[in-house]
């Protein structure tokens, strides 16, 4: 009986485990097919409701992203000079903005295919790139990279490049212009304001 | 290049001193950003709506087919870049694909070499100058064509001369394919423009990062060599 137990407690904490860190290459295939899924299910989000592509993206995707850990890259070396408070208001407005870019190239994602090749890791790292290629007709397929780190709560994406176009180095630049004409602050009253423009344009489309 | 093109590129220079530059790879920031300008007011005003059109008016099967053809004839070109990087596997690969898609896919509306596992790339002489190590030189924007640099400029002529398009004649058919393909790339990328409009803060800087990264992607067929400053 108390063998039972042991191996019960095993297996379960076993299965802890193993939930907690489905191999990256794994996890990037589940969510973006698991979007892909309720896309082709779903009229409205075809259709581009932008709201319900937004809450869609908050559920499914944003979980699994280091949006702070992208935030700071995106800054780069003022990061440092931030206060707690101005990182914490940087990271929530460049969140938001991310949330909505990515609905806006969403709508496309319903007729795609995607081709997921295998990661070759060794079990002790902790940084990987994911490769998936979309393929379309008469193009080169584009390639799409995760950078993804362990984290004890999995794996975790902090950067992606679309066709070698990284969303971090791209925003450092206008970031870096920012803070140095307008300060920290100056570039959250720049995030907050883009967004505020954003959201005021949804009704529209 | 026309007297009066000329004018226009000097009184744009005089416009673009006024403000300085802040990017050492885009010493001419001042005008290049007047030749954005000026790009962006002409695809307000004349590629957006045509582009738009397009896409409005034609069923998707015709687009492919459209996108496909411009796509075949590119092969060819894409082939002998191929081979001046000292890639001959993948030249010949590029060089299959022509020939198989322009009989078997009907003079290339169908691109069933990528069925068949005969991928398309992407090169122009550009990329071949960058792979033999000519470095970017500064960022332009050229008027009409957009974000180019010192090296990609240059290439231009060879990729011109390498364009089947391009020694077409009747002249009438040419610049008819010509608007065709101009018409046709801009509705693929009318998505992606949106996107750039939602994302940038400034458009100008964001479009040059873009491409620029964009380059140095393509010249390392996608395999550029890592560089990640360190995490804080």
């Amino acid at each position: 009986m108390k063998r039972m137990l042991a191996c019960a407690a095993l297996a379960l904490a076993a299965g802890a485990a193993q939930a907690q860190t489905t191999p990256p290459d794994e996890l990037v295939k589940q969510v973006m097919l698991d979007i892909q899924r309720i896309i082709v299910e779903d009229k409205d989000l075809q259709s581009g409701d932008r709201a319900k592509t937004i809450r869609l993206i908050e559920d499914k995707a944003l979980p699994y992203f280091n949006y702070v850990g992208m935030t700071a890259l995106a800054v780069g070396v003022h990061w440092r000079k931030a206060t707690a408070e101005q990182k914490k208001r940087l990271a929530e407005e460049f969140r938001t903005l991310l949330v909505r870019t990515y609905a806006s190239s969403l709508s496309a994602f319903g007729d795609q295919k995607f081709e997921f090749r295998p990661l070759r890791m060794k079990p002790e790292d902790t940084d990987v790139t994911v490769q998936v290629r979309v393929l379309q007709p008469g193009s080169q397929p584009v390639i799409v990279e995760y950078d993804m780190e362990k984290t004890p709560g999995g794996w975790k994406c902090y950067d992606v490049r679309v066709a070698g176009i990284s969303l971090v180095v791209n925003y450092r630049t206008e970031f870096g212009n920012l803070v140095r004409d307008k300060g920290i602050d100056g570039l959250i009253g720049a995030l907050a304001t883009k967004n505020k423009s954003l959201a005021a344009a949804e009704p529209k489309q | 290049m026309s007297a009066r093109a000329l004018i226009l590129v000097l009184a744009l220079a005089g416009a673009g001193c006024a403000s300085t530059p802040s990017d050492a790879r885009d010493p001419l920031e001042g005008v290049n950003r007047a030749v954005f300008a000026f790009n962006d007011k002409t695809d307000e005003m004349v590629l957006r709506p045509a582009a738009r059109l397009y896409r409005n008016v034609t069923p998707q099967g015709l687009r492919d087919a459209v996108r496909n053809f411009f796509s075949n004839i590119d092969d060819l070109f894409i082939g002998a870049n191929n081979l001046l990087q000292g890639k001959l596997e993948t030249a010949v690969n590029d060089w299959l694909r022509f020939a198989f898609n322009t009989t078997f896919g009907l003079l290339g509306i169908h691109d069933w070499a990528s069925d068949m596992g005969l991928e398309k790339h992407n090169e122009d002489f550009g990329q071949t100058l960058g792979s033999w190590g000519v470095g970017d030189g500064m960022y332009l924007v050229l008027p009409l064509l957009g974000p180019s640099t010192l090296r990609d400029t240059a290439a231009l002529p060879v990729d011109w001369a390498g364009d089947p398009l391009s020694g077409h004649t009747p002249v009438d058919e040419r610049n008819a394919l010509t608007a065709t393909r101009v018409v046709g790339r801009r509705a693929d990328l009318l998505g992606a423009s949106r996107t750039l409009e939602e994302a940038a803060l400034d458009r100008y800087v964001f479009l040059r990062e873009a491409y620029l990264q964009q380059r140095r992607s393509q010249i390392h067929d996608g395999r550029p060599p890592r560089e990640r400053p360190p995490a804080d």
